[in-house]
């Protein structure tokens, strides 16, 4: 049923609701910004969809975990599993990309999409071999698990920094992308390689740059996601279908489009759920399916040549 | 010794054969011509000189090494700059930024071409070093094509139809601008067909078809010649 309920109109009228609703939604917005924009670099440079973008965040959220029990929960030992998520997925993507999946770049579309999927199935297995298939929580960090008074309300501390790191996120990567002169170049990798090539650029070194940076970003992700979710197998499945909805939205392989994509995500779960709750399940894929009706090329996306 | 020997090459793309065996060698300074109708093999011979596609058999000399089919990048990194025909300026990127991606130091030290030097060789580029490379004149991505490689202090440059599809005026200017660059000492292989363009600029000229060289000569030769300018380049 379509209908607005009546208990959603009486919480949307709540001012205190509202502001918590839409501080989640950008909380959320911000986390999934991380995640995806890992994805749609890798999808701007190497023109590879990669599928194991969700098994890396988990993965990440797994070590994170770990770190933590590890050191006993001490100070500042979720920030040193962030860090480790970090490294971790670094270095698997260098092995992965080194190893295997460089051999496929000049490969059809549906042989490197089995590729991701079989890393998919094998993080996935490795995951369940180290941490078993229980499901584990990791509290907020230090001096994270109270709320910053606003004066017309409060908010948790740890969400509301999501929201800042994410931003934080945003404007390095922007500036790392424009203002560096490795920006610069992985922006020309996006747009043609081979010329690239031709000006001296070691493409493939670019290319493991790329895959190392988008698949750290998802372990950070996974990290910084752990203490908000249960960390337990399948979390992948769902955070790479809501990856690819951002990257579609927001245009392949922009940043600000996986920003605003990330941002549309986050108000439509966070609102949608409330105001149409039996809608919940297809509200993303109605966002998706409209945007894409108007813009086919999504926000910041531009129609596609053939790639030298 | 020759700066560039390419010898005997054979390139074919999967099934389709291109080169048949094309043999052409650069001394350093010069400027060397290969003309011929479309599809005879021009582009591919730059192609395989530069490693994007590597020749089947033959070889490739590059001053003192064999340089047949290692990586472009190396290729590049040796001195071999390549100006392809259809451009390829990065769209996105300002033109400030596609020459800062062509920079690299040369071989030798010393000091290189800065951007000061390739405005003044292309004083039109000067004022528009913000603008995206995707909404310049056909003209002034010529001359950034030309500027962004120069940035990387080539010894030889490829280039592969400079003169495709620009106005007699700028034409003659870009003409003049590759004068220059042969007056510096720059080695060039240009492949064109404008015939005009060519006998100003070049000290030999090789002319190809079917994949096969089939004449060389002087410009002046060439001149002189009517019975292989029709054979050969007229369309």
């Amino acid at each position: 049923m379509l209908a607005i309920g009546v208990e959603a109109m009486s919480m949307l009228s709540n001012p205190t609701f509202l502001f918590y609703q839409f501080m989640n939604s950008i909380s959320l917005g911000m986390n999934l910004f991380i995640i995806a924009t890992g994805l749609t670099l890798i999808l701007g440079v190497l023109r590879v969809i990669n599928f194991a973008h969700g098994a890396f965040f988990m993965f990440g959220a797994y070590v994170c975990w770990s770190t933590v029990t590890f050191l006993g929960g001490a100070v500042g030992s979720f920030w040193l599993g962030v860090v480790a998520a970090a490294v971790v997925l670094g270095a698997m993507a260098f092995v992965i990309e080194r190893g295997l999946l460089r051999y496929l770049y000049g490969r059809e579309h549906l042989t490197q999409l089995l590729f991701t999927f079989a890393i998919v199935l094998i993080v996935g297995d490795v995951a369940k071999m180290i941490w078993g298939t229980d499901q584990y929580n990791v509290p907020y960090p230090h001096g994270l698990g109270g709320a910053v008074d606003f004066g017309f309300a409060k908010y948790p501390s740890y969400p509301l920094l999501l929201c800042v790191i994410g931003l934080v996120v945003a404007v390095g990567m922007w500036l790392a992308l424009s203002k560096t002169r490795w920006g610069r170049i992985i922006r020309a990798a996006t747009q043609d390689r081979e010329m690239l090539a031709a000006l001296g650029m070691n493409v493939p070194l670019v290319y493991t740059g790329v895959f190392v940076i988008g698949s750290a970003l998802a372990g950070i992700g996974g990290a910084l996601a752990a203490p908000r979710v249960a960390v337990s197998p399948g979390m992948d499945a769902t955070i790479i279908i809501e990856c690819f909805i951002i990257v579609i939205i927001g245009g392949l392989g922009s940043l600000w489009g996986s920003f605003l994509g990330a941002l549309a995500l986050g108000f439509v779960t966070m609102f949608g759920t409330v105001i149409f709750p039996d809608w919940e399940l297809v509200l993303a894929y109605i966002l998706m399916l409209g945007l894409l009706l108007w813009r086919p090329w999504g926000l910041f996306g531009h129609e596609e040549e053939e790639p030298h | 010794m020759a700066q560039l020997e390419v010898d005997n090459i054979r390139t074919a793309y999967g099934l389709s054969k291109v080169l048949f065996g094309v043999s052409l060698t650069v001394e350093p300074g010069e400027v060397v011509a290969l003309v011929g109708r479309n599809g005879v093999g021009k582009t591919t011979t730059m192609r395989s000189i530069m490693g994007m596609a590597p020749p089947q058999e033959g070889s490739i000399r590059w001053i003192d090494r064999d340089i047949t089919g290692i990586p472009v990048h190396h290729v590049a990194k040796l001195g071999i700059g390549y100006v392809p025909e259809d451009r390829r300026i990065f769209p996105e990127l300002t033109v400030w930024e596609n020459l800062d991606i062509g920079r690299r130091p040369p071989m030798d030290g010393g000091d290189g071409w800065s951007e000061e030097q390739v405005f003044e060789l292309f004083p039109d580029l000067k004022d528009i070093q913000e603008r995206k490379g995707g909404v310049l004149s056909g003209g002034q991505q010529q001359m950034l094509t030309i500027a962004r490689s120069l940035m990387g202090n080539p010894k030889l440059l490829l280039l592969d139809e400079p003169s495709e599809g620009l106005a007699p005026i700028v034409v003659e200017s870009l003409r003049d601008r590759i004068q220059m660059l042969k007056t510096g000492g720059l080695s060039i292989v240009l492949a064109e067909q404008n015939l005009d363009f060519v006998l100003f600029l070049s000290d030999r000229v090789h002319i190809l078809e079917k994949g096969e060289v089939v004449y060389t000569g002087t410009p002046a030769e060439l001149r002189d010649n009517p019975d292989v300018q029709t054979k050969y380049l007229t369309v």
